[in-house]
């Protein structure tokens, strides 16, 4: 009887999980291990190109590479820290202070940008910021531009556009911990004496940690892989690793060096990601203590 | 007597409905006060005010005289013991309890040999690096307590902190808390919806109804002289009789039931035509089988329907006759009535001094379903 039974959770067991682990194979795992290998290689005929390290060692001596890739790291690191910024109050208000019935009302609206592809957000800010666009005409009929102005095409209005996009996945998180979080803990420290200030110190973002961190992951990867908005809404003359990728293998048809710098960006980026762990791990001891 | 708390003709409203009604008392320092009251009556909302998280729509919260309505609730004298605790749970107890202190700058040995000193008050000596979530039901219950009087508040709010418990620890606990409450000295308001937490700890109970006190006195006063049919019912248990009354020539007072039962009263009424009264006799002032020759106890014959045995709160449940309403009586078990069985006749009598009557109110505790 017993040996049937596990007989059966076996089969079943294999049935679901042969096409994920073909997906997994043929769609991730095989491309990678071919591009890692391809990383290893100096350009060259098929079949005549010899073994290097020069891809990798091309990033750390070339210093427009290392520069993009730490202009990028900063500028995903700020990324992040705004988007955390934003959605803290932002997630508080909805879950603790909004009615019971517009919390779900606050939430669609917050989320519906989300429904519409990067593509065409990033088109809506450029109608929205071009000099032709409407805010330049809003502010000309002000009084307060005297010519139009190309709002489009700096840091900042990057910045902007890649807060927006990457906003999602930290309100998602934080949404679900801050809901659990009971108001009866911000009253109790309320009562001990508080203030506001050291109520979200000590009791909420404690409590929203994990969120935190798991929404922080996110859009850190999310930024940092992103191509479009950086792209489209960043200066001409600064480049986002992503464009250099898509540079050495589309323009200067590289794909070993792309390569390389594909792995390098995967590498690097759990770096930061497991030193930032690190940090904040032993700040929150630091913070308990 | 130094007043700690007084509160003046505080009312709030939610919207048209009023969940506290012009209640005003005052609380003298170091008395155990409680407040007792049926579900939704307004408890917890008076006690979010006295706190400080509620504005009252109107009416005066005074602490030693000096009125706090403007004062916001970290920085009222007072403190709160949670519904459901509220410990931080990602601190440990120490943290817990050294929170509000932190919250004053206090600092270093100051802290942690107050924190210790109260952990062995509330029965937890040693007990500062254990988790929130390592703790039992009570210890918990022990910490939020300390969490609060280490603070040395003018007055500790307690809101029905032993709900949560099993009925054997409540019993433990209410004890505890009441040696707590003698040795550290701090004025305690206690609410509770369990009369007989209310009775056994308190100096003062209030008892609360939809909004507003129908007595503040005694746990004793309350037990034998309610001064309402409410009061009367919520409070311990009672057998209630609906009767007219009567005066007759030598002035003595008579409760007379639809059945043709008529019983001697102790005290005088205002006897106006036509009301109905409604007459209460506790299940253990009942006297099974009295002295027959005895002329000044009430006596009612009745059969008994079933024995109802509880261990020491074992009762007859009886119904008298020519009847259909049913008594309860308490049953001693010192094998004096033994001989009682079920559908057997008995007489049962009862003090006059041991009734109490009010005029008829259709007031429910609980909705009946
Ligand atoms: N914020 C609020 N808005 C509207 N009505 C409220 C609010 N808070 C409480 N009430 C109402 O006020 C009444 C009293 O509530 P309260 O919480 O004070 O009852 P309670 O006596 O503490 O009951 P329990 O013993 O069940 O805790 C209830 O009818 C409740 O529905
Ligand atoms: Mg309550």
């Amino acid at each position: 009887m017993k040996n049937s039974k596990t007989h059966k959770i076996r089969w079943s067991l294999i049935i679901f999980i042969t096409p994920v682990l073909l997906w997994l194979f043929l769609l991730i795992v095989f491309p990678q291990l071919e591009l890692l290998k391809m990383s290893f290689f100096g350009t060259g005929l098929p079949g005549k190109a010899n073994f290097t390290f020069a891809n990798y060692a091309a990033f750390f001596t070339e210093p427009i590479y290392w520069l993009t890739f730490v202009r990028t790291a900063l500028y995903s690191i700020t990324v992040t820290l705004l988007v955390l910024a934003i959605s803290l109050p932002l997630t508080f208000y909805i879950t603790k202070i909004a009615k019971i019935q517009t919390q779900g009302f606050l939430t669609v609206v917050v989320l519906i940008p989300f429904w519409i592809s990067e593509l065409i957000q990033v088109y809506g800010w450029m109608i929205l910021l071009r000099e032709s666009g409407i805010l330049n005409k809003f502010l000309l009929s002000l009084g307060i531009f005297k010519q139009p102005h190309e709002l489009l095409y700096n840091n900042v209005t990057m910045l902007m556009g890649l807060v927006y996009i990457s906003m999602l996945f930290m309100i998602v998180p934080l949404i679900g911990v801050m809901q659990s979080l009971d108001d009866s803990l911000i009253e109790a420290a309320y009562d001990l004496g508080a203030k506001k200030i050291t109520i979200w110190k000590k009791i909420i973002i404690p409590y929203v940690t994990p969120g935190i961190m798991s929404g922080s992951i996110l859009v850190f990867m999310l930024v940092l892989g992103s191509y479009l908005t950086p792209k489209l809404m960043g200066g001409k003359n600064a480049l986002w690793f992503t464009e250099q990728i898509y540079n050495s293998m589309i323009i200067y048809f590289n794909w070993n060096q792309g390569a390389a710098f594909g792995f390098l960006l995967l590498l690097l980026s759990s770096l930061i990601i497991f030193v930032a762990l690190k940090i904040t791990r032993q700040d929150f001891r630091k913070v308990i203590k | 007597m130094q007043i700690a708390l007084s509160v003046k003709n505080l009312t709030k409203k939610f919207g048209d409905f009023t969940a506290v009604n012009n209640i005003s008392f005052d609380v003298e320092d170091g008395k155990f006060f409680s407040i007792l009251g049926p579900s939704g009556c307004g408890k917890t909302t008076l006690l979010r005010m006295i706190a400080g998280f509620h504005k009252p729509t109107s009416g005066i919260i005074e602490l030693r005289g000096k009125n706090v309505i403007e004062v916001e609730p970290n920085k009222r004298p007072v403190n709160l013991v949670f519904q459901n605790l509220a410990l931080f749970p990602m601190m440990n107890v120490f943290e817990n309890i050294a929170f509000g202190l932190r919250r004053r700058n206090e600092k270093g040995q100051v802290v942690t040999s107050k924190v210790s000193e109260m952990l062995e008050r509330v029965g937890l000596p040693g007990y500062e690096k254990k988790e929130i979530n390592q703790l039992s039901g009570g210890q918990k219950q022990r910490v939020a307590i300390a969490r609060a009087l280490v603070l040395k508040p003018t007055v500790l709010l307690l809101d029905e902190p032993l709900g949560a418990l099993d009925a054997k620890l409540r019993e433990h606990m209410k004890v505890e808390l009441k040696k707590l409450q003698a040795q550290v000295g701090t004025t305690f308001v206690y609410i509770t919806h369990d009369q007989s937490e209310a009775m056994v700890m308190s100096d003062h109970v209030a008892v609360m109804n939809s909004g507003h006190f129908e007595q503040l006195d005694t746990p004793q006063n309350l037990y034998n002289s309610p001064a309402s049919s409410f009061v009367a019912q919520f409070v311990g248990n009672n057998n209630k009789f609906i009767v007219g009354l009567q005066k007759d020539e030598s002035g003595n007072f008579y409760a007379t039931t639809p059945e043709g039962g008529k019983f001697l009263l102790a005290e005088p009424f205002d006897i106006e035509s036509d009301t109905t009264f409604e007459m209460y006799v506790r299940p253990e002032a009942m006297i099974i089988n009295p002295d027959i020759d005895d002329k000044t106890i009430n006596v009612l014959k009745a059969d008994v329907k079933a024995l109802l045995f509880d261990g020491g709160n074992s009762r007859l449940l009886v119904v008298p006759e020519n009847s259909d309403m049913e008594l309860i009586v308490a049953l001693p078990q010192n094998h004096q009535f033994d001989y009682i069985k079920a559908k057997d006749k008995i007489r049962v009598g009862w003090h006059p001094k041991s009734a109490v009557c009010f005029k008829r109110s259709e007031e429910k505790i609980y909705e009946e379903f």
